[in-house]
């Protein structure tokens, strides 16, 4: 394990992001806990997008996490949010794992629309299991953290420091990971797959590996939101929730594993005050933003912090 | 002297079109040698199949007694036979450095998993300082390799083909789009590597005073055929070599270094 600087800084923000916790407006709670469960599914998306491939159906990964965390509440009579979170991990893994085998030997468009249809076979699925509440999905309530019952008071911000602790947590594992030697094999895949083989390394293999990763911080995404928010349904799986994970990872960009995260923030943020201001056209306030954004910052917001290091 | 490479009754047909016919090759260990022909007479596409990047459509690959045939590229460069490529192949937006660190990466990742010769690297940072000092490459370690002047990229590609430590090398026109002046300095840095590390080497080239001055051995291919097979220059100085390769025009090979 190499700790640099940003991993020492990604631990640091953690840190203050939940000492902040108690102190903050329970608006700001709110928006920051939605914020962190979304970065935490495009920390995932970065990395794919760091390996060449963009996925329009990561809404899967997101939706097999939250359910995996309901159904364990709805059937398991286990709401321990850890064994939630956990159990939306191991899912969307073992899930990305088999499909990533079929997944793996495509690129480009084929890759986006591939996922796309996985993503909508599972939303066909729940839409037609009534056991599951169809289209209406069913509430999830967690109650305990590791075996502790949570007042019902505490619940907000212990959900709001469960979001934090797993968010930093995969941030810190994702930067490890990214600079490691997997980690730069997928800008070399990026940059020739061809090259890549004729050094012996196998790049399905390494597309693999990472689309199974992406989609495990896919499942934490989606397990922490089912926490957060209390309440699943089919719409999770959508194909405009898989399209707002590759809108968030286009506006944040891919430098850092800051940049989802923070890029997380900005479009909660804009997604909420336009709502608020604006609620027939908050939707325009969201592509106008992205206009701008594809204009002036192609490398998403990150490359304002990069230019600025760079001048 | 046992050999190394053995090709045996190699075609390769693209529909109506033959790109090899009957080609019968072994190549012994420690030998440098040069596959020279016309455009289209079928070098590179025997390079193609000897990496795997091309399946015969008939005959046999076999390295070091084994079949290698309907091997992958991947496989292919694990056992120990890399190559360096016509257009370079790197990976353009990342640096001198990265582009060594991916491939050292590759090869301490895989350990003594691959059989080529159990080498692997303990320290990646340091193994990518010496290919930098080996090649010549440090006053670029920084620079995108997208960026790089041909004759550097040249040089990078085989770099990168070198730090699998290969048994037997593959360079497909070395020294295409280098400048005169630059030729031989590259050709002299490759050799010196490979003679360092034993490696066997095939290289098409068009440059015959190349080929003349570096190898022990020369294939000339015409229409997917090999014409002459033997000592530089005996082959540069046979009369349908200078007819359909090289074009009588050009001096007698030994020539310039005998005049």
């Amino acid at each position: 394990m190499r700790i640099d600087r940003n991993s020492i800084a990604v631990v640091l923000v953690g840190v203050v992001l939940l000492a902040l916790g108690p102190v903050l407006p329970s608006w700001a709670v709110s928006l920051l806990n939605v914020a962190l469960c979304y970065g935490t599914v495009v920390l995932g998306m970065m990395l794919l997008m760091r390996t060449g491939i963009v996925s329009f159906g990561h809404g899967l990964y997101y939706c097999l996490g939250a359910y995996a965390a309901g159904l364990l509440d709805h059937f398991g009579k286990m709401p321990d949010m850890l064994l939630m979170v956990g159990a939306g991990a191991v899912t969307a893994g073992l899930v990305a794992a088999v499909l990533g085998l079929l997944l793996a030997k495509y690129r480009d468009i084929f890759f986006a629309m591939l996922s796309l249809a996985f993503s909508m076979i599972l939303y066909g699925l729940l839409v037609k299991t009534a056991s599951l509440g169809s289209t209406d999905g069913f509430n999830v309530a967690a109650k305990t953290v590791g075996g502790i019952v949570i007042a019902e008071d505490s619940v907000r911000i212990v959900v709001y420091s469960l979001a934090v602790v797993f968010a930093t947590l995969s941030a810190f594992l994702l930067h490890q990971y990214l600079a490691s030697h997997q980690g730069r094999l997928a800008g070399a895949i990026k940059d020739n797959e061809l090259r890549v083989e004729y050094m012996g390394a196998s790049v399905k293999a390494a597309v693999h590996r990472n689309y199974v990763i992406s989609a495990v911080l896919a499942g934490i995404g989606g397990a922490l939101m089912a926490v957060n928010i209390g309440h699943i349904d089919p719409e999770m799986t959508y194909w405009p929730q898989s399209g707002e994970f590759v809108f968030v990872a286009i506006l944040s960009g891919t430098g850092s594993v800051f940049a989802p995260l923070g890029g997380a923030l900005v479009f909660e943020a804009i997604r909420s005050f336009a709502y608020e201001y604006s609620p027939n056209t908050w939707q325009m306030v969201l592509g106008i933003t992205m206009l701008l954004v594809m204009i002036f910052l192609p490398g998403g917001l990150w490359s304002l912090f990069t230019r600025k290091r760079g001048a | 002297m046992a050999a190394i490479l053995d090709a045996k009754g190699l075609n390769k047909s693209f529909g109506a079109v033959t790109a090899a016919k009957d080609i019968n090759v072994a190549v012994e260990q420690d030998s440098v040698v040069g596959l020279i022909g016309s455009n289209g007479a079928g070098k590179t596409t025997f390079i193609n199949m000897v990496t795997g990047y091309l399946k015969p459509t008939s005959g046999a690959i076999h390295f070091d007694g084994r079949d290698i045939t309907a091997l992958s590229p991947r496989q292919i460069t694990q056992l120990g036979i890399c190559r360096s490529f016509q257009i370079p192949q790197l990976f353009n937006t990342m640096t001198v450095h990265e582009n060594l660190l991916v491939g050292v990466g590759i090869v301490a990742a895989a350990g003594k998993r691959w059989s080529s010769d159990n080498h692997t690297y303990a320290d990646p940072s340091k193994a990518v300082d010496a290919m930098l000092d080996e090649f010549n490459l440090g006053a670029y370690r920084d620079r995108t390799a997208g960026l790089l002047p041909e004759g550097t990229r040249k040089l990078l590609d085989i770099a990168m083909a070198m730090v699998v430590r290969p048994r037997i090398l593959l360079l497909d026109e070395p020294t295409s789009g280098v400048s005169a002046d630059e030729k031989f300095v590259l050709m002299d840095m490759v050799m010196a590597a490979v003679k360092q590390h034993k490696v066997t080497v095939l290289f098409v080239e068009h440059d015959m005073d190349v080929v003349e001055r570096y190898t022990h051995r020369v294939l000339a291919f015409y229409e997917g055929r090999i014409i002459a097979d033997g000592e530089p220059t005996d082959v540069l100085n046979d009369v349908e070599v200078r007819r359909y390769v090289i074009g009588g025009h050009i001096a007698p090979a030994g020539a310039a270094s005998h005049a």
